[in-house]
């Protein structure tokens, strides 16, 4: 099954784990499995609309998902999705 | 026999934070994201501190520490004394060329100690480090940040661990190299490297300057533009031309013209503010272009690789302080980019790299779109310096033939190209 990876700043919401795994064939599907575990790490994956926010990038492995489909990108068993707060550029 | 100590006032330490996004406030933190809203976390300064006047700052030494009121600190600076008060260089054949009343460079190619406007900010984030007595610091870097956090923390004596993507300009590779900091090459874009980074600020506490040293780095940038204004004679120009790559640069050249015209040191209005970048990566240009809030990121295609930022972090504060000053952005091709810089090599005598070519040649078509008048004094940012780039512009130099030392040799060169 794919894994979440959370930063550090979010752990305080899923009982100190920075990864969770998850079940779900897309990675809104398996964003909802998480939460649906920990429902308040919902808002600071998602704004109030399921849309996501500016300066929040999830990575499906290596690849932003806004390349891949966004939150309908398919994720397969082993896949990694890390939540990675922006940073500035360098 | 005395100890000395240390006055309280003047034991560096960092101000205290808040999220940009919620508002929030946040205590002074090696931290980069609020924890309620994953906003990105800004410095708060106290607005009853005790400013300078002109006189004041003038009388002080020449680094951007004579600004220190407005950079993220109480106390004295400990670190990187020496950088910033970089040179602004009358450009009058550029003006020229570009059809522009006046034009001068702010001449960040010269440095210290690294030849890029990113002794800035790697001063402000050393700084930080101190104050929270991080051992370790580092960045993810397009390159000129490499060489300016290795450069200050081999002079600071700091442990460094410096990560670039793979396919770096080799003499960027070899002016971090030189400093011996732990240097990693990283299979994967800048992009790529700044997710890495973000992971190993997290997890490993070091002090990463651009991800968790963030909100007291980017304040760094606020003095290009107090220096700016200071060497105009306290006032400012009609437009300034920045390159943006992450966009921080822009927003911070707009906060410390706001900054200085709050406190009375200048009079006016915020110069308006143009935006540069490739035509290979432009998406804040596009952003700007397409006058809405969600910046689409790209996969960055161009020469300019120190501009090379697909995901903009700052993307949007950048399109929303340009839009608000009047201003624009525009994007150049690659060829464009290598006519900059010869027109500015050719022009001014200075040699900047491909972020300056893009900054130049974005100059140059907002000149002939009407963008920038034949009644407007401008400033360009030249932010690095050539020599890290050579090889983006040698294929289209005219490196001649040797000849035998004779006279006779140079005599028929004079017949075959006479002056």
């Amino acid at each position: 099954m794919p894994v979440l990876s959370l930063p550090s700043v979010l752990t305080p919401l899923t009982g100190g784990q920075h990864t969770i795994p998850a079940t779900g064939a897309t990675v809104s599907e398996a964003l909802d499995d998480v939460v649906s575990r920990f429902p308040a790490l919902s808002p600071r994956l998602r704004d109030e609309n399921g849309a996501p926010y500016p300066f929040v990038t999830i990575y499906l492995n290596d690849e932003d998902i806004r390349f891949i489909g966004g939150f309908d990108a398919p994720v397969q068993p082993g896949d990694e999705l890390s939540v990675v707060p922006a940073v500035a550029g360098g | 026999m005395s100890a000395t100590v240390a006055r309280p006032s003047q034991v560096l330490a960092a101000v205290s934070l808040q999220c940009a996004s919620c508002g929030r406030p946040h205590d002074p933190a090696p931290a980069h994201v609020c924890p309620s809203c994953l906003g990105p976390l800004e410095p708060v300064y106290d607005p009853d501190r005790t400013l300078p006047d002109r006189s004041e700052i003038a009388a002080r030494p020449r680094s951007l520490w004579r600004y220190r009121e407005w950079l993220p600190f109480t106390g004295r600076p400990v670190r990187c004394l020496n950088a910033g008060w970089t040179p602004l260089i009358e450009a009058p054949r550029l003006a020229d060329a570009l059809g522009v009343s006046r034009c001068v460079v702010k001449h960040d190619a010269g440095s210290f100690p690294s030849l890029s406007f990113k002794d800035r900010v790697v001063a402000s984030a050393l700084n930080a480090a101190y104050a929270f007595g991080l051992p370790v610091v580092g960045c993810a870097s397009t390159g000129n940040l490499a060489n300016a956090v290795a450069a200050a923390a081999a002079r600071e004596g700091v442990e460094a661990w410096i990560f670039i993507p793979h396919d770096l300009e080799p003499a960027k590779v070899a002016a971090s190299a030189i400093f011996n900091p732990r240097l990693v090459r990283v299979r994967g874009t800048y992009d790529d490297v700044n997710r890495l980074c973000a992971q190993v600020a997290d997890r490993f506490g070091w002090g990463i300057v651009n991800v968790n040293l963030r909100a007291y780095y980017g304040e760094g940038s606020k003095t290009a533009a107090f220096e700016i204004a200071e060497q105009l004679g306290w006032r400012l120009p009609d437009a300034v031309v920045a390159p943006m790559a992450g966009g921080s640069l822009v927003t911070k050249l707009s906060k410390g013209f706001g900054e200085f015209l709050d406190a009375g040191l200048v009079d006016g209005v915020t110069p308006r503010l143009y935006g540069a970048q490739a035509e290979g990566c432009a998406p804040i240009v596009r952003l700007v272009e397409r006058g809405d809030d969600t910046l689409v990121p790209v996969k960055p295609a161009t020469i300019a690789k120190s501009l090379a930022i697909g995901n903009p972090a700052d993307g949007r504060s950048a399109a929303s302080v340009i839009r608000s000053s009047g201003g624009w952005a525009a994007a150049v091709s690659d060829a464009e980019i290598v006519e900059g810089i010869r027109l500015l090599a050719e022009t001014t005598g200075i040699f900047g790299e491909t972020a300056a070519g893009v900054t130049v040649a974005v100059a140059k078509s907002l000149a002939q779109s009407g963008h920038l008048t034949a009644d407007d004094e401008v400033v360009l940012c030249i932010t690095g310096n050539g020599l890290k780039t050579t090889d983006a512009i040698v294929d289209s130099l005219n490196v001649p033939e040797p000849i035998a030392p004779r006279l006779s040799e140079v005599a028929s060169l004079i017949q075959q190209n006479p002056s």
